[in-house]
């Protein structure tokens, strides 16, 4: 409910929002359908003493991110007191890997907020995927960057058929048209070309960060700002405890997307990942690019669009990693307990059914 | 050595660098003074056969993917001048593994997701690589008013054997008296700049109008020189690897008297008339003043500030108990770092013993006698 809502404008009839709200009635009395309030000296003091909270608050918060973290008190971080002892919270390259108990929310909202910054989510819901939709949208609502200035892109070959979501105050939605492919590996790779021509347009301009994440999917915890920075991946479940010779990379050297056994830092899914603008633009152009190559080279990378991200990720490493808690499934793997939370997790679907259609 | 000094230009004497190494004269003999060399078929061969290793070792599909070279035979130097895309591309290390973490002993990630550096924590190779790509500057500034002019000489000579060592790096000496600087030998893409500045009588002042001077100095046309700049004490020399691993916007280093205290131990300023008070309930670390740094823009903010605070503070007659480091604590508290620095970065042996913790002394304190030192 905004301002707006509840300072009624002279002259309008409001609602009472609560029945002990008082409202007021800016102007003169009028009868018949009018009906007007008087404003009690209690609520008076009160609205007074709110306005000086809030002024002092807000004055403050207007003044230069040096006023970040200025009055929050959270535990002490111990130098000598590992956050996590079981998972490695940092990379070789001193990206900060994401899990539970690493990161104090607090601290993150209030130097994100001061920024205020807008973070685009872009999804493709091609042919029988934009069933998806709806549960993606609606726990995105409940989950992703609540509080922020959100976007949701939806890339689709069937505008009409994007659900009517309720979206909360400073959220929208863009529907993009796109054509289909045949081939569903089709259909996943070319959200490469897609999102980086997308990148091309102005409305690149609206957001400061943009995720891409794949549709069939919902979130069920929370998923904020912890995750914002240039480039991200995300490890995938399937991989994160395995050996490198075994991850699933593309081992042909014909191909774009070759990584040698005895290299690799970790297997990351193509089902989320993201960053800035400006380097989600680089990235997907890159592998659009790659897989144009590849196209004309007749070979086809194992993992397609995922094979390319891999690549790309390992000459151009990300400056933060996201855990397993922001990509799980399920129905293919238990729930272990180094994943406090499972944030982000595939909705089941018959692959037969859904693909191709 | 630049390339100019090795391959002559024409119908200018260069020196025998090496004895063994053949220069090219280009262009015509000349009598006299000007020495002529000739290029030998077997330093031809060899260099024919360096080149098209060097060529071969970058052409690969994966270097094709990712736009640009092709098919044309490209040395080293061409492809690193290329965008950073090339980063990372041929090196083999360990895998890092998620259920094994590198330090189970430290924290090593602060709780707004700034990396706290530990050995261990990075892979200098994979860093070097990222970072040599970018082709940076750094700054290295120091302060030897009065009698601390005797540890510059210690402290330039450590830093050349361990500090960004193949980095472009620039000294910014201030000190009040410029001819005492020594002569130290810099490597290669390594220089020296003084910078006169007055001093004062008291040792409090000159700690602490150093905010005032690297803020002014950040001012000036030099700034654009680096690309990073480390603010250090010069009391200190270094003694171990000091690299681009601590290269952020900004970092703080944890004070190595302090970093086992809880919060309301540390010594922050704790009068709330000062512009440093920090209350007893908030503050994450307690940074030590002596060694802190950031890009040029985030240093001149950081320095800027605490000037202009102690400013408030000396008009409202009082001084913050531990000057310069109560306001750069205060300072961090609002606008946090990027990185810490673990105490590897700052220690003291006279002080305190050689903790297991800490696999690597960096960068230590030499011993000074203080009632001499001070106010002379």
């Amino acid at each position: 409910m905004n301002r707006g809502e509840l300072w009624g404008e002279s002259g309008k009839e409001r609602r009472d929002p609560g029945g002990w709200w008082v409202t007021i009635l800016l102007g003169h009395r009028s009868e018949g359908k009018l009906k007007h309030y008087f404003l009690h000296p209690g609520t008076l003091l009160l609205m007074t003493l709110t306005l000086v909270f809030f002024r002092v608050a807000a004055v403050d918060g207007e003044h230069e991110q040096s006023r970040a973290s200025s009055r929050m008190v959270y535990p002490q971080p111990m130098a000598l007191t590992p956050a996590r002892r079981d998972v490695l919270v940092l990379t070789p390259w001193l990206a900060p890997i994401i899990w539970e108990g690493t990161f104090n929310i607090d601290i993150l909202n209030e130097q994100f907020r001061l920024q205020n910054i807008t973070v685009g989510l872009s999804v493709f819901a091609v042919k029988k995927y934009i069933t998806f939709l709806r549960l993606f949208l609606e726990s995105a609502e409940q989950h992703f960057m609540v509080g922020y200035r959100v976007t949701y892109y939806v890339f689709t070959d069937r505008p009409a058929d994007v659900p009517q979501v309720g979206l909360g105050p400073r959220r929208r939605l863009a529907v993009l048209p796109v054509r289909s492919y045949p081939r569903w590996q089709d259909v996943s790779m070319r959200r490469m070309q897609m999102i980086s021509q997308f990148l091309e347009q102005p409305s690149r301009q609206e957001m400061d960060y943009l995720v891409c994440a794949d549709v069939d999917m919902k979130f069920q915890d929370h998923v904020g700002v912890e995750i914002l920075t240039p480039l991200f991946g995300t490890l995938h479940p399937g991989f994160y405890t395995s050996k490198r010779d075994a991850f699933t990379y593309e081992r042909r050297p014909q191909s774009q997307a070759y990584i040698p056994h005895d290299q690799g830092d970790f297997y990351y899914m193509g089902a989320f990942f993201g960053g800035s603008v400006a380097e989600v633009h680089r990235l997907t152009k890159a592998c659009h690019e790659a897989m144009a190559v590849d196209r004309a080279n007749n070979i086809e990378a194992v993992w397609h669009d995922e094979s390319h991200l891999n690549k790309y990720l390992l000459l151009r490493k990300p400056t933060k990693v996201l855990s397993p808690e922001y990509l799980w499934d399920l129905h293919m793997l238990p729930w272990p307990s180094v994943l406090k939370k499972l944030r982000f997790v595939a909705v089941h679907k018959n692959h037969q059914e859904i693909r191709n259609r």
